[in-house]
């Protein structure tokens, strides 16, 4: 080859099976959107008043009726009391799992997987429906909500906590291990220090999250700010809907300026 | 000869107190808020019995009205595969006005209000809000949906802009390009791949999410769950939750080879 032809190549930044693989998806993604969109059932008559239908709320939402602020706050203490117990109850039940997840701690293929199944069947019911499941074995009450909390983010929690896990430096854990240290005490000494960090950033996180879900489940009866939010809403005083819902707004906003704050000052 | 100072006594493992006490504390907290929200031995009991009938109803999964449930599941996918492409196509010019390093402050604030406004409240009330303005339905889901997509991509979107770097912009810009050309030629390839990564994960979220919204009258899969539960048909609620679970699972695969194909 000589300068000038080599001087002449024509770069290009992917290979072709990169390129082929990137059309692939586009054209998955093109195929499944045109699909959805030819045969979703949708009633365009609905669509034409939809303004109409939401000035309508509005102004039966404005002003709030400030009288329902006493159950809106009961409400909104159980909906923290949810959101706290179910982080804990789910970090609980995550951390052994998510030692079983972890294939640095647990070098078994069949736990490993066991473990990333539970994951996934924890995230993938949403936490309405575990809380219908819990409704009905314990009854309504904030007692099912909590449970449903847990059980959703046991899924969350565990999965990030295995990968901090596995993301571990081996130079201490070999060195405990060098001076005799069981496996316990290995996970106590070795490990712990390190995931530390990741782990209270997990928590938080998760918390903060769970204070969404937590506010919406009395809508099928599991307790919390949810139950006053569907009173209202199936006497259909929209005025009590928006206290309900400027509630709800405080109580995130307050929970992600905590976690911030939290996170900058423990990380 | 200096006197020697006597050895002090070293804990390997020192007790962290402060810790302990934070520990202690967690569990006050934590028999507090039990006994506030009415949790006793009792009910546990009563429930692990209830929970023992629950159980033995929901087996062997019943899925002789397959139909039904097939075109529930069909209906929750184009609600989520929808959702995702509208709320993601909204969250770029959203997220690019939210990015600090882009936009002046008068701009990026309140475009970041609107985004913490649409992130705060659950997709589940936004529907409820939804089907009250545009009726029950498939479109009250996709919507709400669209608001929840937008709160969580424009909100990633805007912190990877932040996080470029801007040598490459200032390069594209001394060529003489124009703001588009430098978005598309300077931005876009130094957040494609993370971005490609919350879109993936916003279509599994949403997914999950399409599942739900049936319940209050959102469209998909949701309704035919509720409907079932509410007949106490516990037997198809646990086929119908079966197939939740392997659809995400599939979508789980399908979005990690996305993330492998962009990075």
């Amino acid at each position: 080859m000589t300068v000038a032809e080599s001087l002449n190549h024509n770069w290009q930044r992917f290979t072709p099976l990169q390129r082929l693989s990137r059309f692939g998806f586009y054209l998955f993604i093109a195929v499944a959107l045109i699909a959805s969109l030819r045969t979703i059932d949708v009633i365009p008559e609905f669509l034409y008043d939809a303004p109409e239908q939401m000035a309508d709320l509005v102004s039966r939402m404005w002003p709030p009726d400030l009288s329902y602020v006493r159950p809106t706050l009961k409400g909104l203490i159980e909906t923290l009391h949810i959101a706290t117990l179910g982080t804990i109850i789910a970090i609980v039940m995550a951390l052994p799992v998510g030692l079983l997840a972890a294939r640095n701690v647990t070098p078994n293929l069949a736990l490993n997987l066991f473990a990333k199944f539970v994951f996934v069947t924890s995230r993938s019911i949403n936490s309405l429906v575990w809380a219908l499941l819990f409704v009905a074995v314990f009854g309504p009450g904030p007692l099912a909500g909590t449970l449903a909390i847990a059980f959703r983010s046991i899924g969350f929690t565990g999965k990030l906590f295995a990968e901090a896990i596995e993301e571990s430096n081996k130079g201490s854990i070999e060195a405990l291990t060098a001076a005799g240290a069981s496996k316990l005490q290995t996970l106590v000494w070795g490990y712990w220090p390190q995931v530390r960090p990741s782990f209270w950033s997990i928590a938080l996180f998760r918390w903060d999250i769970n204070i969404r879900e937590s506010a919406v489940l009395g809508i099928v009866g599991a307790g919390g700010v949810g139950v006053a939010l569907d009173t209202a809403l199936n006497l259909l005083y929209w005025d009590q809907v928006a206290v309900v819902l400027i509630a709800i707004f405080a109580v995130v906003i307050l929970a992600e300026i905590v976690v911030t704050s939290v996170r900058a000052r423990i990380l | 000869m200096t006197p020697q100072e006597p050895p002090t006594q070293r804990v390997a493992f020192a007790p962290n107190w402060g810790a302990r006490i934070g520990w202690l504390l967690l569990a006050i907290y934590v028999v507090y808020a039990g006994s506030q929200l009415g949790f006793s031995a009792e009910r546990f009991s009563a429930g692990l019995e209830h929970g023992h009938r629950f159980l033995a109803r929901m087996f062997p999964p019943n899925f002789s009205r397959w139909e039904l449930i097939a075109s529930g599941i069909v209906e929750s996918i184009q609600i989520a595969v929808i959702a995702t492409f509208f709320g993601i196509l909204l969250s770029l010019p959203v997220g690019l006005l939210a990015a600090r390093n882009l936009t002046p402050v008068w701009i990026s604030w309140p475009t970041r209000g609107f985004i913490a406004l649409c992130r705060s409240f659950h997709p589940i009330i936004v529907a409820i809000l939804f089907v009250k303005a545009i009726g029950f339905g498939a479109l009250a889901g996709v919507m709400a949906l669209i608001v929840a997509s937008i709160g969580f991509i424009s909100k990633l979107f805007a912190e990877a802009i932040e996080e470029i770097s801007l040598k490459q912009v200032e390069a594209v810009r001394a060529t003489g390009a124009g703001f588009l050309s430098t978005l598309i030629m300077g931005v876009q390839p130094q957040v494609l791949p993370r971005f490609i990564g919350f879109a993936t994960y916003q279509l599994d979220s949403n997914l999950r999410n399409s599942t739900m919204v049936g319940i209050v009258g959102g469209g998909g899969i949701g309704a035919a769950l509720f409907t079932a539960y509410q007949r106490f048909d516990f037997d198809v609620v646990l086929a119908i939750l079966i197939i939740i679970v392997s659809l995400i699972m599939v979508a789980e695969i399908v979005s990690g080879w996305a993330r492998r194909v962009f990075q």
